[in-house]
């Protein structure tokens, strides 16, 4: 499972998305995300891939994601 | 030592703030701070003062414990402050109920009342007290800021009391803080003398600033390894649970602690949506509800869990005996 399809299964969680329509230029904006949604997204991303996600100016779409979760 | 808790009582104010009359306060609507919040309204002080709710929160845990003003050996205020600096609420509730006693105020923020529980039993085990009025009174809308949307829409006025003897319900308390004022304080400066360093917090109408990601964040954590950590020691599973009550600062919140707790979804006692965040009244006032709505059973176990402005935290495991 790439990193993009495991996050599409933590969304999946919050919000109904189509499976496979998630690419990486998706914005959060786009998928009707709030603060508080995308604080929980990070937090489970987190759990799942054991690694610090910041919610910050720089956290906009799920490409930008996935480069955090891919990083060594 | 451990504590028996005795009695509860609560009070709010008569006036109650609805999300559309905020609406037409702040650029906001019902829907946002519904689906943000899981806030409907709350109560705010106009005639009330935090000392009159704090008196009337304490007379209704006294007569619902059965005891008297001068039973009262020890007045314990967890509250962000009365209606003084000095002196404390609770010098203002040990005169208004006309106890002879000590008292004092404690802040630790929303965490207050599970701070007190434990400061209380450990008053108790000196063996010089043997009856404690707790009471949580808080009056955050003197610290909100009308103009932001952000925080005004979030909390309210109240107040919640327990009146504590000696005993053996508490099984298990867990006291935490990791100060850090960045994200979530309301700076305690009013005037400024002319040559003061400047740096130094500067007077900010003492407004409760926030941000609500890192809160949030904190919080979740805050209440599922509390939790989870509580029942594993005290050896419990999640269905012996018999209620839970979680400071109110955020249905979302609430929300999502749930889901990462086994413990069934109507065990948890919710009131935010009535009177949102109350800070150290919270957990009493919902006590109190439950224990006047005959929802809690004699012997029950309940978590106590909270979180606040610190950040400090605490959790507790208490034998309902009433």
């Amino acid at each position: 499972m790439t990193t993009i399809e495991k996050i599409e299964q933590i969304i999946g969680e919050y919000k109904e998305i189509e499976p496979g329509s998630l690419k990486a230029e998706t914005t959060f904006e786009e998928l009707e995300l709030d603060s508080l949604d995308l604080v929980d997204m990070a937090m489970a991303c987190e759990d799942t891939f054991g690694k610090t996600v910041e919610v910050d100016e720089n956290l906009k779409t799920v490409g930008d994601l996935a480069k955090i979760l891919d990083a060594a | 030592m451990s504590i028996s808790i005795l009695g509860v009582g609560s009070a709010l104010p008569k006036r109650v703030l609805t999300n559309d009359d905020l609406s037409r306060m702040v650029d906001t609507s019902d829907e946002w701070i519904r689906t943000r919040t899981g806030i409907s309204e709350r109560h705010i002080m106009m005639e009330e003062s935090v000392t009159s709710m704090a008196l009337d929160a304490a007379r209704l845990a006294m007569e619902d414990a059965g005891v008297t003003a001068d039973e009262i050996d020890f007045v314990l205020c967890p509250t962000l402050g009365g209606d003084y600096l000095t002196p404390s609420l609770a010098c203002m509730v040990q005169a208004g109920i006309g106890a002879e006693c000590p008292a004092m105020d404690m802040n630790a923020a929303c965490s207050g009342f599970i701070y007190s529980l434990h400061i209380a039993s450990a008053l108790l085990g000196t063996g010089a007290y043997r009856r404690i009025l707790v009471v949580s009174s808080e009056g955050l809308s003197r610290f909100t800021d009308w103009n932001d949307r952000g925080t005004a829409v979030l909390f309210g006025d109240g107040a919640g009391a327990a009146v504590l003897g000696p005993g053996d319900d508490l099984k298990y308390m867990y006291l935490s803080a990791h100060g850090n004022e960045v994200p979530l304080h309301a700076v305690f400066t009013q005037g400024i003398f002319p040559e003061r360093q400047p740096g130094l917090p500067e007077p900010d109408g003492m407004f409760f600033r926030m941000d609500g990601q890192e809160v949030y964040k904190f919080a979740v954590n805050a209440i599922t390894t509390g939790i989870t950590t509580a029942l594993d020691t005290c050896g419990l599973k999640p269905d012996d649970v018999g209620h839970v009550f979680l400071h109110q600062a955020n249905m979302r919140i609430i929300d999502a602690a749930r889901k990462k707790l086994d413990i069934p979804q109507e065990r948890y006692a919710i009131n935010i949506d009535k009177v949102g965040n109350i800070s150290a009244a919270t957990i009493p006032v919902l006590l109190h509800w439950w224990h006047r709505d005959g929802l809690l059973k004699k012997g029950e176990i309940l978590v106590l869990s909270g979180f606040g402005g610190g950040f400090t935290t605490g959790t507790c495991v208490v034998r309902w005996n009433r």
